[in-house]
């Protein structure tokens, strides 16, 4: 496939993201601060968020297989992965938190458990079209040509 | 005919007389015919001869005469009668003539001799002009000099140089063989010779003052000739001839305190000067009036010019003198602020030194306190502790009095929210109000703004002594702590009359009132209350302690705070309160565009991009931490990160202009933080901007960012725009309030 083609197709599927709600402005803002100096940064971030959130979701499942559960400590590993995830940009991990939070508070085992599993897929689903698009960008810089800044029309 | 009509003269009878005769006749003649003409050819030649007609007269009169003479001629022999008849006519025509110019003599002469008369009159009025304008002009020569003299003298006021010049010149003047002047001595009894014009040093002659000539001199203003041989004229070397008229004339030497306008100089003068001035041996010159009067015009110049010297010479002193006291005072104001800082230097080493043991004493106490005692070890601990405070406020209170003394305490202006200042006391005050089962209560005045400039934590002090002290010395009943936004009116309060506010418009007075009902003070205590370590002798006071320090501290803060801080009481037991009002500024009308909040979207950007800034993040959230690093490493900061408060109060110096910290990890002690740097920085501006990075702007998150003292709340996530605007308004303003 040549450049041009594979860069049509990063375009439109970065869309799509950002259409899905997987992706918010966030995520542009970071893609802005990727320049000749920092040519790795976008790679670099989401890297770091998948390890940051796989130990998270680790550490939540181990605090809520817990019999007394110490809602404090995942309340706190809630605000950790909604950080994490609101500076990369991954909205739905977010929102997800967010709800997960509430029920934190009301100290919900069960909707607790369930908001877990929602935060967990969601973040499953995030990871791979990440992974897709980072992959379609290293084909385009192997293949000699340039990564295109997307415009968003909202 | 015999009868011939021709008359015979007598016959002379000698033929010589005849001919002697018959010359001398001719010769007259002759003469009266040259005469007239000699008369008409020089009066002709002058132009003033004035009688003219008398000259013709004259001239007829001679001509005729000679005629008459020539006529003879022929009457010595025969004549005829025609001759007769001429000679007869000419005769009478003479005769005429003659008789009238007699006659017209006798006017003329009279007035021809007048004239001479008038011509010597004249001639000895000319001679007279003559000899009067050669004094005339020996007078002008003579002022001449005297200027001339006068103006050398003045042109100079060194002492020596005038009297010199002096010298020089009237020698130069007078062609003087000599000039001396002799000045008194300091006892006053001799005179000594000081300067002389032919000599170059004089040796020194001492005279007696006196000597019967010397009071002749001194006695008279003039100049007066004395003798060749008296002391004072005899410094010429002798020798054989004859000495030269000597003049001596006084000089008076003014003091400062001599110059009154009326009494100049006869009075008003002790001393004297001699000068002697000797004309030129074997000269046979006179001293002339002309040269006498110059002498005294000059002797007093000298006068005047030597006082002129003499002032400048004490001036010249005084301000020698007052540039050593200059340079003294300096020494020791110098030495005075060496004392002061070696005194400072001392108390804060000596305050550092103390503090440290007492800390030690203070917190080893209270572990102490907190294991297992017997009641008897438990009292003595808590004495220690107690004591231990006391020591450690003590020291507290002297250092800051003793800076607060020698004016080097400056205050910390800053802007503050002046309600979380107040709610502060209150929070503190109220576990000890409620012990002792005292009310507090705090009303603030709507017209208050919330946020002002001044000294924060100062005013907290103060007000916190003054409500603790309404504490302290209540035992029941209420306290209430009011604050009001003072108005004009109320400023100038008949109470403190020393008091001068002065509203303006970029400051506010904020009039507090602390009232309590506890133990009242009498009046006649109440003006020792704020001086140092004075306290009310009443059992009561006696047990709560404190040094006294207290209110005297305040009372020096408000001061330094532009205010008045007084305490009324209507007697023991009516409770007493305390009432001060201290300057303080208001943020928004300052002359910087400055808003405590920031407008929603900032009108300029300032610079893209803030190279080398030193930045420290701190954030548990790796993602997150990373992010904010690359936003502001992509703005060009120099860029620290520490994940944890222990790491960034280690790392945290004066060189991080700002920090970023997330507050908003529950149970992570940002707060902490917050406050330990405060604490560490103490000049306003070492200490790092900081800033929190929260997911929530609710208010109790930014009271508590703001009591802290942070200087401002961003939103997470934040954009690389809002990054960039941030930085620079923080930097530009030091403080930004909310950035949504």
């Amino acid at each position: 496939m040549e450049v041009g083609q594979m860069q049509r197709r990063l375009v439109d599927y970065t869309k799509s993201l950002f259409m899905e709600g997987f992706l918010d402005a966030q995520f542009l803002q970071l893609q802005q601060l990727q320049d000749e100096s920092n040519p790795d940064f976008v790679v670099e971030v989401v890297s770091l968020f998948f390890d940051d959130s796989e130990k998270l979701l680790n550490d939540l499942t181990m605090a809520l297989d817990q019999p007394n559960v110490d809602f404090k400590k995942v309340d706190a590993h809630v605000h950790q992965l909604k950080g994490s995830s609101s500076s990369i940009g991954a909205q739905r991990v977010k929102n997800a938190c967010i709800a997960f939070r509430s029920f934190c508070e009301e100290q919900n085992i069960d909707a607790t458990l369930r908001c877990l599993q929602q935060v967990k897929q969601e973040y499953y689903l995030v990871k791979n079209k990440l992974e897709t698009m980072l992959r379609l960008e290293q084909q385009i810089v192997a293949a000699g040509g340039s990564i295109p800044m997307i415009e968003l029309g909202f | 005919m015999d009868s011939c009509n021709c008359i015979e003269p007598q016959r002379p009878p000698d033929d010589l007389l005849m001919k002697y005769q018959y010359i001398s006749d001719f010769f007259i003649a002759l003469a009266y015919f040259s005469i007239p003409l000699e008369l008409i050819y020089f009066v002709k030649k002058s132009a003033v001869f004035p009688y003219r007609w008398v000259l013709v007269q004259f001239g007829a009169f001679i001509v005729l005469c000679g005629a008459t003479h020539l006529i003879n001629l022929w009457t010595f022999t025969m004549h005829t009668r025609t001759v007769a008849m001429v000679m007869t006519t000419a005769k009478v025509f003479t005769a005429v003539v003659s008789c009238a110019t007699a006659l017209m003599l006798v006017h003329i002469i009279p007035d021809l001799l007048s004239v001479k008369t008038r011509e010597l009159f004249l001639k000895n009025k000319a001679a007279e002009l003559d000899r009067e304008m050669g004094l005339i002009r020996t007078q002008e020569e003579t002022g001449r000099h005297v200027r001339m003299l006068t103006h050398e003298i003045r042109s100079t006021l060194d002492r020596h140089t005038i009297l010199k010049t002096t010298l020089v010149e009237l020698g130069r003047t007078l062609a003087l063989e000599e000039c001396a002047l002799w000045m008194p001595t300091r006892t006053g009894l001799e005179l000594q010779l000081s300067y002389t014009l032919r000599q170059q040093n004089p040796v020194g002659y001492t005279v007696p003052i006196h000597l019967p000539v010397i009071n002749q001199v001194f006695s008279s203003s003039h100049a007066v000739k004395i003798s060749p041989k008296c002391p004072v004229a005899l410094i010429r070397p002798a020798g054989k001839y004859m000495p030269g008229e000597v003049v001596a004339v006084r000089v008076p030497l003014l003091h400062l305190s001599n110059f009154q306008i009326n009494d100049w100089p006869e009075l008003s003068t002790k001393r004297y000067a001699l000068m002697v001035l000797m004309l030129p041996s074997d000269s046979a010159r006179q001293w002339h009036v002309h040269e006498l009067e110059l002498v005294e015009v000059v002797a007093d110049q000298v006068a005047v010019a030597l006082s002129h010297a003499a002032i400048l010479e004490e001036s010249m002193r005084a301000r020698d003198l007052l540039m050593e006291q200059n340079v003294a005072l300096d020494l020791a104001r110098r030495e005075a602020e060496t004392a002061i800082r070696a005194r400072n230097d001392f108390l804060a080493v000596m305050n550092h030194e103390m503090r440290t043991p007492m800390h030690a004493i203070i917190a080893l106490s209270s572990l102490l306190q907190e294991t297992e005692l017997t009641p008897e070890q438990r009292l003595m601990v808590e004495t220690i502790l107690k004591s231990s405070n006391l020591l450690s406020t003590l020291i507290n209170d002297v250092l800051d009095l003793s800076r607060l003394e020698d004016g080097s305490l400056q205050l910390d202006l800053g802007t503050f929210n002046l309600f979380a200042v107040f709610r502060e006391v209150l929070n503190l005050i109220k576990p000890i109000a409620s012990v002792k089962k005292l009310h507090v209560s705090l009303n603030l005045a709507p017209d208050l703004p919330e946020y002002a400039i001044g000294d924060e934590k100062r005013l907290m002090q103060t007000i916190l002594n003054v409500v603790g002290n309404a504490v302290k010395f209540s035992k029941e009943g209420s306290i209430s702590i009011t604050a009001f936004f003072a108005k004009s009116e109320l400023l100038r309060d008949s109470r403190t009359p020393e008091f001068f506010p002065v509203p303006s418009d970029n400051h506010f007075y904020l009039r507090v009132q602390v009232k309590d009902s506890g133990v009242g003070i009498s009046p006649q205590d109440i003006p020792k209350l704020f001086t140092k370590f004075a306290q009310t002798q009443s059992t009561a006071t006696r047990n709560s302690g404190g040094s006294g320090l207290g209110l005297a501290i305040c009372k020096r803060f408000v001061n330094l705070m532009e205010g008045h801080i007084w305490i009324e009481s209507e007697g023991l037991g009516k409770g007493c309160t305390a009432i001060f009002m201290v300057k303080l500024g208001i943020p928004e009308r300052l002359n910087e565009p400055k808003l405590p909040f920031m407008p929603k979207v900032p009108t300029n950007h300032g610079p893209t991009a803030f190279p080398g800034l030193k930045v420290l993040v701190m954030d548990e959230n790796g993602v997150s931490r990373m992010v904010t690093k690359g936003l502001l490493v992509h703005l060009g900061c120099d860029v620290t990160m520490v994940s944890s408060s222990e790491e960034c109060l280690r790392v945290v110096s004066h060189e991080h202009k700002v920090v970023f910290m997330d507050v908003c990890v529950p149970g992570m002690d940002g707060y902490e933080v917050a406050i330990r740097i405060n604490e560490k920085f103490t000049k306003r501006h070492e200490r790092p901007i900081i800033v929190a990075l929260t997911g929530n702007t609710d208010k109790v998150t930014k009271e508590n960012c703001m009591r802290v003292g942070m200087d401002g709340i961003i939103l997470k996530p934040v954009s690389l725009d809002k990054m960039r605007s941030v930085l620079s308004d923080l930097l530009e303003h030091r403080v930004l309030f909310e950035a949504i």
